[in-house]
């Protein structure tokens, strides 16, 4: 394989597409579960992002390498195992060295072993495919959630507490002088799926061709 | 016994595992298009948590918990396995629900031609294994308070599963702008009912 091949049309829309048309959140409707709790504030929903990411692209590595070897009938099970233990990794990495977010994390760290985005890749794309693609598929998808995921918690911190990163943005603008309160409604839970509610909307209206006919 | 009935309503109600922290949201999207299929899987989840939860239950305090391994002798006091409960619980889960199945299939043909389809799906619902992790979590007493909870949980996504479908079945017949048709629409519902659902919050026995 060349170095232009690396590179080449198809390994690109591999990265591009599952960053809108093909969108792992919005179109195909997987990783919804640990997705929508955790994006109260930016930095736990930043932190999940970066965790999938890195078990997404090792675990798509992975499975990728040893496609030729595992046995069709266990193959559910030793992609749990993979995930698992790179799971395990990343929750004594974010004890270890951001403790409060890895907190307020809890469980959904856990959960990224059950988040379907990465099981739906593995059967779907990294057992028939070679290494360095399934990274790139691993890669886009994981951008694919991540931008989903950042773009619900911005909103919703914004809106909700009217800080950004922790940071009071709305405060040093003065808007709350012009009488401008916080949306208090953001905050719970219900409004993380409306808002991907609309985002869906938005994307929709922008690429005609995702609409559902039902 | 009020100890009990209250993780019992809290479990369905307020930490109602569609509304309160969105998880097995996937198969919650995936397969609410009508009634009949939502019981099915719904049935299903409560079937596999009232087991897994326990088990699980088990797991942690007789050998992953700090301490958990004293019954082994004096020497295994200080040995600390919870790190390894991620792969503990989904193992335990992934076999489970292959035993499950297999029992059933034995046993009850009727059962598993209603539940069958739905068994395998459940391995990767992250409402399973949620269940078990927030068990961990929230340190339960004995395994009579892990079985109520486990039971309670499956029978709180039920309800929302059914609740979903029965709503998805009628919008069919409504005019949904088309962008927001299927997915969007079903999402700004969910969140809808989650709102009616937060009513029940703050409610004690």
């Amino acid at each position: 394989m060349g170095k232009n091949s690396l590179f080449s049309k198809k390994n690109k829309s591999l990265l591009t597409d599952p960053l809108d048309d093909n969108n792992p959140v919005t179109v195909q409707v997987l990783g919804i579960c640990s997705a929508l709790a955790i994006t109260v504030q930016l930095k736990p929903a930043v932190v999940m992002a970066l965790s999938v990411i890195f078990v997404m692209c090792v675990a798509n590595v992975v499975v990728s390498l040893m496609r030729k070897f595992i046995p069709s009938r266990i193959r559910i099970i030793v992609q749990l195992v993979v995930i698992a233990s790179l799971v395990i990794i990343v929750d004594e990495v974010l004890k270890a060295y951001v403790y409060d977010v890895s907190k307020e994390l809890s469980v959904f760290v856990g959960l990224i072993i059950t988040n379907c985005i990465i099981m739906g890749r593995l059967e779907a794309f990294a057992l028939a495919n070679s290494p360095w693609e399934s990274f790139l598929d691993g890669l886009g998808n994981a951008f694919g959630y991540g931008w989903i995921l950042i773009a619900v918690a911005f909103f919703r911190e914004l809106l909700g507490a009217g800080t950004l990163y922790g940071y009071p943005v709305l405060e040093k603008l003065g808007v709350y002088e012009l009488g401008y309160e916080n949306n208090g409604m953001m905050i719970l839970p219900p409004m993380a799926l409306v808002t991907v509610g609309v985002i869906i909307w938005i994307q929709r209206m922008r690429n005609q061709k995702l609409i559902e006919t039902n | 016994m009020q100890e009990l009935a209250n993780i019992f309503i809290k479990s369905i109600f307020i930490d109602n595992m569609v509304f309160a922290y969105f998880l097995g949201m996937c198969s919650y999207l995936a397969i609410s298009k009508t009634v009949k299929t939502s019981v099915g899987m719904g049935l299903a989840v409560i079937f596999v948590l009232s087991i897994t939860v326990p088990i699980n239950y088990l797991l942690v305090n007789y050998v992953l918990e700090k301490g958990a391994l004293v019954w082994l002798g004096d020497e295994f006091k200080d040995i600390d396995l919870s790190f390894l409960s991620f792969i503990m619980f989904i193992a335990v889960i992934a076999s489970m629900v292959q035993l499950v199945e297999m029992i059933v299939e034995k046993f009850s043909p009727a059962l598993y031609s209603s539940l069958g389809v739905f068994l395998p799906l459940i391995a990767v619902n992250c409402a399973i294994l949620g269940g078990s992790l927030f068990m961990q979590e929230r340190a339960y007493n004995n395994i009579t308070e892990a079985v109520v909870f486990g039971v309670g949980s499956g029978i709180g996504w039920f309800l929302a599963i059914v609740g979903i479908a029965a709503i998805r079945e009628k919008i069919r017949y409504s005019h949904v702008p088309p962008a927001l048709r299927g997915l969007g629409i079903t999402f700004i519902i969910t969140g809808l009912m989650g709102i009616a659902f937060m009513s029940f919050m703050g409610i004690k026995l």
